[in-house]
């Protein structure tokens, strides 16, 4: 019997099945349940445009017009600074810090939809996993025409093609972790304007660092702060990628403080997650 | 009285009416528990929120196979009960069992066992209608196969047509009605909760939910446990009542038994000429306990009324022709009213009960007071 029979034997087989209401629900594999979660939430994205169109353009027109301001007094200050270079780590992080399915689940609990998801044997944590998996996916591709952008303004990527992929990944990875907070708040409060107010901590987190300038040219209690921000190492790390090559300690570095924020707000969304979703 | 017990070992409860609390009726003859062994038990079920007793020590069985009604006013307790029995909260007291497993220690086992309609429609609007019930088969673990199989199976319940392809938000009341039904049967359940299925649907839309509720439990002998609050639907389509009020179960039975406990059936005429010598042409007919006359018209009370209605209505034609006949029987919301003193909807009936003929097609019944 050849695989092609055995395959439409059992399609005849289950429906037959159907047919006669044998059909049983049982668990979905872990993986199946997540991918179909984050199926779902992919599928929203090209409904939902506005909440992908405004990150591109708040980060492509921060590249381009913090260039405009500062390259003139930067790369006259700083001997062998490239203002395009250091500019593209902290466009892309404007890009995908705060890109999350957060708001979505606000309105999957206001609907009624995620009651529906919690009567179904989908494992709880699936479905936020399934929705950050979408996450991530959505970051990395963001980047992509901020990438382009810089390559033709002339910059390169002096780590090469595998660099660029280590580049996104960091990005997605560091736009998952600022995300948990939005869930989290999600979860907790079930309130859209609630998500929205998660925006304030971008701030602090993406202003009180080297955005603008090196480290170095930060007046003092600015770069105290800075020191203790880890996007500044997240912004160093993908800065060496870009003007350096693979310098591990800079990378590694930019992975912890990543690790450190992602533990917190993964934290907080799993407390924020078994609430939600207990019974009692 | 024949009830298995759960495989949990849950004894199967003795669900005894509840009668009494407010000092009105202290007693019912109907069976209230289930001939079939019990798909949903529930013994001293109770569950409260911040010392707010929503459900209070509630005992109930509903039997493999049966449409189980449960009726009762706005927050007196329904929705709740289906949010415990269907493992969304938990019992803060008590236990229950559903579709074999309990839903306190067991919730996924009984989450692959029950299908859920709530109280509004639980839809993703930005999905299609496809997508929305796809994923939810990816979820119950079926196949692409069986998915495609059970999307062709519920084809006519479904019945939007190419609208399945559009998004959820561009569809009617009764579309989305229709397709949150068809989500909570995609993996084919044993037992299917549906909080208040007609709220705020059309009399059409309303009855073909009916009716497919009804092919439902004819065809797949599905266990179908419904809320309401309009005594109709606990009428027409339940074997069993359950009536609720204030958190606790306070009676149970068939719907024809909780109304004919409370009182007998009037057969009311009117007559061309005088009624006068009804009393001696209709008194000694069998199951007729009174007749008064007055006028031109004559109330017999009987003890089944459908059944007398005919002997009555030859009778009183020896007397005088009969211009007008109607058979009275007492409503479920008599029997709330008998019970806690109140109406379950403040006029005294759900939306469509006036039409109550036309849909039911009993022409010589008119439900009402």
């Amino acid at each position: 019997m050849t695989a092609l029979d055995l395959n439409v034997g059992a399609e005849i087989g289950a429906r037959i099945g159907t047919e006669i209401g044998t059909v049983r629900a049982k668990p979905a594999p872990a993986p199946r349940d997540v991918v179909s979660i984050a199926g779902r939430a992919l599928r929203g994205v090209p409904r939902e445009l506005e909440t992908v169109i405004p990150p591109i353009f708040i980060a492509l027109f921060f590249f381009v017009v913090n260039i405009g301001t500062l390259q003139s007094i930067t790369e006259r200050h700083i001997k062998g600074f490239d203002i395009k270079a250091f500019m593209l780590p902290t466009a892309i992080l404007i890009g995908v810090t705060g890109v999350s399915r957060a708001g979505s689940l606000v309105l999957d609990i206001q609907d009624g939809y995620f009651d529906r998801l919690l009567l179904t044997p989908v494992r709880r944590l699936a479905i936020l996993m399934g929705h950050m998996v979408a996450d991530v996916a959505v970051a990395c591709l963001l980047t992509v025409p901020i990438l382009l952008l810089a390559l033709a303004l002339g910059v390169g990527i002096e780590s090469g093609p595998i660099g660029v992929v280590a580049f996104i990944a960091m990005a997605g990875l560091w736009s998952l972790a600022f995300a948990g907070f939005g869930y989290a708040i999600a979860l907790k409060t079930g309130n859209p304007a609630a998500v929205n107010s998660s925006f304030l901590l971008f701030f602090p987190f993406l202003f009180m660092t080297s955005s603008y300038v090196p480290r170095g040219q930060l007046t003092g209690w600015l770069n105290g702060i800075a020191a203790w921000n880890p996007v500044t190492y997240v912004l160093e790390g993908q800065r060496s990628l870009v003007t350096h090559g693979w310098q591990w300690a800079d990378l590694g570095k930019a992975l912890l403080a990543i690790s450190v924020v992602g533990l917190l707000s993964m934290s907080l969304c799993l407390v924020a997650l078994r609430g939600r979703t207990r019974r009692g | 009285m024949n009830i298995t017990a759960a495989p949990t070992g849950l004894p199967a409860a003795g669900a005894e009416m509840t009668f009494g609390r407010h000092g009105r009726r202290t007693g019912m003859t109907q069976p209230s528990t289930p001939t079939r062994p019990a798909a949903i038990s529930a013994q001293g079920l109770v569950r409260e929120f911040n010392g707010l007793t929503a459900v209070d020590h509630l005992d109930l069985d509903v039997g493999r196979g049966e449409i189980y009604g449960f009726l009762g006013p706005n927050g007196a307790g329904k929705s709740t009960t289906v949010r415990v029995l269907c493992t969304l909260l938990s019992p803060t007291a008590g236990r229950a069992v559903v579709a074999g497993y309990d839903v306190a220690t067991q919730p996924g086992k009984v989450r692959l066992r029950i299908g859920v309609a709530l109280q509004e429609a639980a839809l993703d609007p930005k999905q299609t209608g496809i997508e929305l019930l796809r994923l939810q088969g990816r979820l119950y673990g079926l196949s692409r196969s069986e998915i495609d199989g059970r999307l062709a199976d519920l084809g006519q319940l479904i019945d939007i047509g190419d609208a399945l392809g559009r998004p959820i938000k561009t569809y009617s009341g009764g579309m989305k009605r229709r397709l949150d039904l068809a989500a909570a049967l995609v993996h084919n359940p044993e037992v299917l909760f549906l909080d208040e299925p007609t709220s705020g649907l059309d009399p059409v839309s309303r009855a073909r939910m009916w009716e497919e509720v009804r092919r439902l439990n004819r065809e797949l002998d599905m266990t179908i446990f419904l809320t309401t609050q309009y005594l109709e639907e606990a009428d027409e389509l339940a074997d069993r009542v359950g009536i609720i009020n204030d958190g606790r179960l306070v009676a149970q039975g068939t719907p024809d038994g909780l109304k004919r406990s409370i009182g007998n059936d009037l057969i009311v005429a009117r007559l061309d000429a005088s009624a006068a010598r009804a009393r001696e042409a209709v008194e000694s007919l069998p199951g007729v306990l009174s007749v008064e006359a007055k006028g031109d018209e004559v109330v017999v009370t009987a003890i089944d009324g459908a059944e007398a209605i005919g002997a009555v209505a030859v009778a009183l034609n020896t007397v005088a022709a009969v211009r007008h006949l109607t058979l009275r029987t007492p409503t479920l919301d008599d029997v709330f009213l008998e019970l806690t003193g109140n109406h379950i909807q403040p006029n005294g009936r759900g939306p469509g009960e006036a039409g109550t003929d036309e849909t039911t097609g009993r022409e010589t019944v008119e439900v009402g007071r």
